[in-house]
């Protein structure tokens, strides 16, 4: 099966800086895929590399197979969804959604009902005659999915589609975006620095840092085994263990990541078993965070964060305690 | 409405608004005038039948009449096609020296116009080309670029630069996004700007009298006309002409750009 989009060596460079450094990635058919980093690390203008608004230095895109570098982007099968939804104010939404059609020629019956169909699908059916300046910034959001949809992309790409509404609203676009990538089994691919978003969304992630792609991989996999310091870091804070940390206390000598979830503090009588590994250190700080409580433990001059499930009250700042973790769950990564 | 003013403020501000257009009025006045040689004042009497003989006995208007139309038409054209061309390149690039630029497309503007003129007359002598109305468009042009460019910037300023990419990436090329999406966004600002030119074009004297050569546009015979008059009221018949012409135009431009600033400022 031909991939959706193909990177072959990309490479971007604006002036001195490489936005993109080499990047090779296939993204498969049908496939959310997230790219996942902080700003400036070039995820974005990845995304800007498959709509065609950007053009490599250096390497070749391929879209569905056929060769995409040097495509301008109205000659592309991709639609996008941008940040700030960039709709057309002087027209109203069906005229919004209808646009893509009407450059195509579709008679203006015919776009008219598709661009309505479109608005059903998003859930904003009977919204066809009003202006974009009327509506909320969740409406815009929707309006702008309907007029990248209705286009019938092959691959539509999503940047930061999420990031200007509120946190409830946000997390009901986010089951709808996924209802609606699978009922229409196109191609998403959806640039986030919220890494929640990502894992939470995405069949795939990739990791950006500094122009490069870092890891990629299913979301648990990302988020269980990070290969390096900056993925265990990015996703989820994990503590990092330096490898003198890690031999001391029976790990492998070498960069190791433990997610704070996995470590327990041992209380009154409970004893430390033969798979666990065990540590003492001092509580610097305990943050209630609601169903979960966040301790922070320094040991040896090594600071590492534990959620607990919930508050514990025996706990106190300043108490020494011992924590132990689960063998398996120590994750060496390949560089510091 | 209530004002905190003084009385004497509000006077003195009623002075100044008098000042500067009882003047106009006299202007009105005096087409009317059964006296043709002075303007004495209060006039003997009344007719309108300067209007008649200005249109049916003074053929001599009709020439300048034609070439100040012309001028400013032409120039105006230029400016909006000009203007438009700069105001999308520098609200668009971002290059070095771009402020020097912009300075430098308004200079002809802020510059007095003697200095535009003596520039332009020297400029042409040098390159041996003789005054026709291309030489009075060329200097109008100067000065009309500037009020289109910005107009138009301040409305490019205003649109969102993600709407070409958007339009773009909804499959419509350059052109289609132009004619779609920049060019009804920009419209009004465009005829605001246009109209803006076409009146300053149309009632200019000093750069016209350093390029025009022995053509004379109605301005510059309106100014020889009071300088050896025959008939004076008709001149300000003519004057009358002009300020319907000029005025109308300056009124339009200023409620379109002022609903303009009102619909974009809707769409935030």
């Amino acid at each position: 099966m031909t991939h959706a989009v193909s990177f072959q060596n990309v490479t971007r460079h604006f002036g001195q800086t490489r936005a993109v450094d080499d990047v090779t990635i296939d993204i498969a058919q049908g496939e959310f895929f997230a790219m996942l980093g902080p700003s400036g690390s070039g995820k974005t203008t990845c995304l800007r590399l498959i709509a065609g608004f950007e053009q490599p230095t250096s390497g070749t895109i391929s879209i569905f197979g056929e060769e995409a570098t040097g495509l301008p982007p109205y000659k592309r099968n991709v639609n996008t969804v941008f940040q700030d939804y960039a709709l057309f104010p002087h027209m109203t939404v069906g005229e919004n959604v209808a646009y893509g059609l009407m450059i195509k020629g579709v008679a203006r019956g015919e776009r008219e009902a598709s661009a309505k169909q479109a608005l059903d699908m998003v859930k904003l059916s009977g919204f066809d005659q009003r202006r974009p300046a009327q509506l909320s910034g969740g409406q815009r959001q929707r309006v702008a999915l309907a007029r990248a949809l209705v286009n019938e992309p092959k691959v539509l790409l999503l940047d930061e589609p999420l990031g200007a509404l509120d946190l409830k609203l946000r997390e009901q676009m986010q089951e709808e975006l996924k209802h609606l990538q699978r009922q229409l089994g196109i191609t998403f691919v959806f640039v986030t620095h919220d890494q929640g978003e990502a894992l939470s969304m995405a069949d795939r992630v990739a990791i950006f840092n500094e122009g490069k792609i870092v890891q990629a991989g299913p979301p648990s996999e990302i988020y269980e085994r990070p290969r390096s310091r900056f993925v265990a870091d990015f996703v989820g804070s994990s503590n990092v263990m330096s490898p003198e940390f890690s031999k001391a206390h029976g790990g492998p000598e070498a960069w190791v990541s433990l997610r704070p979830e996995k470590i327990n503090i041992l209380t009154g009588d409970q004893k430390v078993v033969s798979n666990q590994f065990n540590a003492e250190g001092r509580i610097t700080a305990i943050h209630y965070q609601g169903a979960m409580t966040r301790v922070v433990i320094e040991a040896n001059g090594t600071r590492l964060s534990a959620t607990l499930p919930a508050a514990s009250k025996t706990l106190a700042e300043g108490q020494t305690v011992r924590f132990i973790w689960a063998k398996d769950a120590i994750v060496e990564m390949e560089k510091a | 409405m209530r004002s905190d003013a003084g009385w004497g403020l509000k006077l003195g501000a009623a002075a100044g608004l008098l000042f500067l257009h009882l003047p106009l009025l006299l202007i009105f006045l005096y087409a009317f005038t059964t006296e043709e040689k002075s303007f004495q004042f209060p006039p003997p009497g009344l007719t309108i039948k300067w209007f008649v003989t200005a249109w049916f006995e003074r053929p001599d208007i009709w020439g300048p009449l034609y070439l100040s139309i012309k001028v400013a038409a032409i120039a105006t054209v230029l400016a909006l096609i000009f203007g438009t061309l700069a105001a999308a390149a520098l609200s668009r690039a971002k290059f070095y020296g771009k402020d020097s630029l912009s300075l430098l497309f308004i200079l002809p503007i802020a510059l007095p116009g003697i200095i535009t003129g003596i520039a332009l007359r020297s400029a042409f002598d040098i390159m041996n080309l003789p005054f026709s109305t291309w030489t009075i468009v060329l200097g109008h042009a100067t000065f009309c670029i500037v009020v289109v460019y910005n107009n138009v910037l301040a409305r490019f300023r205003r649109i969102n630069s993600y709407m070409v990419e958007a339009s773009m990436d909804l499959g419509a090329d350059g052109f289609q996004t132009f004619r779609y999406v920049v060019l009804p966004q920009i419209a009004s600002a465009l005829l605001a700007g246009g109209m803006l030119a076409f009146a300053l074009s149309f009632d200019e004297v000093i750069v016209t009298t350093f390029t025009a050569g022995q053509q004379s546009t109605l301005p510059i015979w309106m100014l020889q006309e009071l300088i050896r008059p025959r008939q004076r009221p008709v001149t300000n018949v003519v004057a009358i002409i002009v300020i319907a012409v000029t005025f109308i135009p300056i009124l339009c431009a200023y409620y379109l750009t002022r609903e303009g600033e009102h619909t974009g400022g809707g769409g935030k």
